[in-house]
């Protein structure tokens, strides 16, 4: 059983993240998803020092919060003529470091490891269950995500369009009359929301793992959003499983297993992929030249 | 104030901390300029998880915490790192930033796995090699600092003979190769010196941390100048004066770590310089923007005077 509530917490954030990878990836934002992952940390903590309790809800409000701040902050420097990636970077290492300092003067009063938060224990997710009417009904971490993974798809299928025209072509989703502004802070609130929903569970490494290797993998494979979204889906599925399996073999970290696989499978894709892979595109050059 | 600082000076211990995080920060700031002008600002963030599984190579491979192995296995693995990055964005359709993330996860991801597995495994004992992921300059020793003080000298040498080749290099590549420069191997060391700063600064400051000693005091002192050169001397002194100011604060405060205040003190001097920068920054635009609007309105009144004076002669002429 718990085998089964492991893999099934990892396939909800492996899904949850690839889906809004794939929007991330298309945008060339792929590391906004790494620095917000980092910027929920004060978020976190302050929550936990205001709240008292290690509450879910307070948590998962607060990261957002932190979230949203780190786009606003990132698109305001942005705005003054910072390149974005200088602007990423500045943002995000100061909320982390203020994140850092808060846990650490206040480390008597909570109980939040920032190794866990990092590396977050997903072996511990059965232990952890909600009792909804004096019922066992499972891990608290898979009822988080799966809401989680509920919202992002129910957003994403409402406008499936404006997220499609947001990402490949801004400018003439703005001049369609598309907020393009809106459509870019709700994008970053579901990846705050995921991020969060995922960090107590199984840490930041797969969140950001599966926010990017899984899209970039899918990007290789097809040209059509929608297959891509779906290949993001497949493979981060098939990384969560494959690194249960590899981190059972080894005894080692499972979130890190996961990644490792989500890496070996980009791999593949990138050297056998039949339209961009190295060695096919390399045999029809060959070919072509003959 | 004065007295305090002298009394934190005369701790030994303290004076060597203070030596290390100001070589640290200078260093850092000086290099930290050319991957800010050539947007590759967050290679220090990927470079600095990539060197997690070198790192745990040296350990498994030695079984002994030597810092200058552990400084070797991450130099090697970080620049394996670099060549993973530039290999992917030419060799597929995916961008820098995707291929930049695609190497820290999955770098980071094996190291975990290695830490993991040298946690279970017999040699036991990993403490220590933790320190490396939120990084601890309390614990910095002499040797550390002759470390820091040598990485430092190696990269202001460094920028001081390429000092042309790399300006030319960050702002127009295409122009430098059209004069023959070999674009792709001064990038790549570009890339090595950058590797060699992140990994001196791991230790002190952590893998995340890292990243800010490389972008935020070069973009601080990107608001003040437009001169290369002056911008380079500039990050190397907000740099050296971010560490000081962390190490100090950190020395009077209990539990504080010296790593994030530090970063918080490069934060805040670039907050101070993007306000308050003669030309570029957002106090002097802003004022330049409302003289520029107000002398446009002066213009425009002055035009609507001699047009409507203009008009009104045009109707007493034609009656």
């Amino acid at each position: 059983m718990a085998t089964f509530w492991i893999i099934l917490t990892a396939v909800l954030v492996s899904s949850a993240c690839a889906i809004l990878g794939c929007f991330l990836i298309l945008r060339r934002m792929a590391l906004v998803g790494d620095a917000i992952s980092h910027a929920v940390l004060p978020g976190i903590a302050i929550a936990f020092l205001w709240s008292g309790s290690r509450d879910s809800l307070w948590m998962l409000l607060g990261a957002t919060i932190f979230g949203l701040l780190t786009v606003f902050f990132i698109q305001s420097l942005q705005a003054g003529g910072l390149s974005s990636d200088a602007s990423i970077g500045i943002v995000f290492t100061a909320l982390f470091a203020v994140g850092v300092i808060l846990i650490s003067l206040n480390a008597q009063h909570i109980d939040l490891d920032l190794d866990c938060v990092l590396f977050g224990e997903i072996a511990y997710v059965q232990w952890d269950t909600l009792t909804l009417g004096g019922t066992d009904v499972g891990p608290r971490a898979v009822w988080m995500l799966g809401i989680t993974l509920l919202v992002i798809l129910v957003v994403i299928g409402l406008f499936y369009k404006q997220f499609k025209l947001c990402a490949f072509d801004p400018a003439l989703a703005a001049a369609c009359g598309i907020p393009v502004v809106l459509f870019h802070y709700l994008l970053m609130g579901l990846v705050s929301m995921t991020s969060v929903a995922s960090f107590e569970s199984v840490g930041s490494i797969l969140v950001v793992g599966m926010l990017i290797v899984p899209a970039a993998t899918a990007y290789l494979l097809t040209d059509r959003l929608g297959r891509m979204i779906l290949y993001s889906v497949l493979v981060g599925a098939a990384s969560s499983v494959g690194g249960y399996m590899m981190a059972y073999a080894m005894d080692a970290s499972i979130a890190g297993c996961m990644v490792a696989v989500a890496g070996i499978l980009f791999v593949l894709a990138l050297l056998l992929s039949p339209k961009h892979g190295i060695i096919l595109r390399y045999a029809r050059r060959k070919f072509a030249t003959r | 104030m004065g007295n305090w600082i002298l009394s934190i000076l005369s701790d030994p211990n303290t004076r060597w901390i203070l030596l290390g995080c100001l070589l640290l920060g200078f260093s850092s700031g000086i290099i930290g300029s050319f991957t800010f002008l050539r947007r590759q600002s967050l290679m220090g963030d990927t470079l600095a998880h990539a060197a997690l599984p070198g790192i745990c190579i040296a350990f498994m491979l030695t079984e002994t915490k030597s810092v200058g192995l552990f400084l070797f296995g991450a130099l090697v693995a970080g620049i394996i790192a670099t060549f993973g990055i530039s290999w992917i964005t030419r060799y597929s359709r995916i961008k820098q930033d995707a291929a930049m993330g695609i190497v820290l996860t999955v770098f980071f991801g094996i190291g975990v796995v290695m830490l993991t597995r040298i946690q279970h495994g017999a040699s036991g004992s990993q403490s220590g090699l933790d320190k490396y992921l939120f990084g601890q300059a309390a614990s910095m020793v002499m040797t550390d600092v002759y470390v820091m003080g040598g990485v430092c000298l190696v990269l202001l040498i460094a920028c001081l003979v390429w000092f042309k080749e790399f300006k030319l290099v960050s702002f127009d590549p295409g122009f430098a190769r059209g004069m023959g420069l070999p674009v792709a191997m001064l990038e790549q060391l570009i890339l090595l010196l950058t590797v060699i700063a992140v990994v001196a600064g791991i230790q002190a400051v952590g893998v995340v941390l890292v990243a800010a000693l490389l972008v935020t005091p070069a973009a601080a002192a990107r608001c003040w100048t437009d001169s290369l050169a002056l911008m380079v001397v500039l990050a190397g002194i907000f740099g050296a004066l971010s560490g000081a100011t962390g190490t100090i604060f950190s020395t009077f405060v209990p539990n504080l770590p010296t790593g994030p205040v530090t970063v918080l003190a490069a934060t805040i001097l670039f907050a101070g310089s993007a306000l308050l920068a003669p030309r570029r920054g957002l106090l002097a635009r802003r004022l330049r923007s409302m003289q520029a609007k107000s002398a446009y309105l002066r213009e425009e009144r002055a035009t609507l005077q001699t047009l409507s004076a203009q008009g009104t002669q045009q109707e007493r002429g034609e009656l």
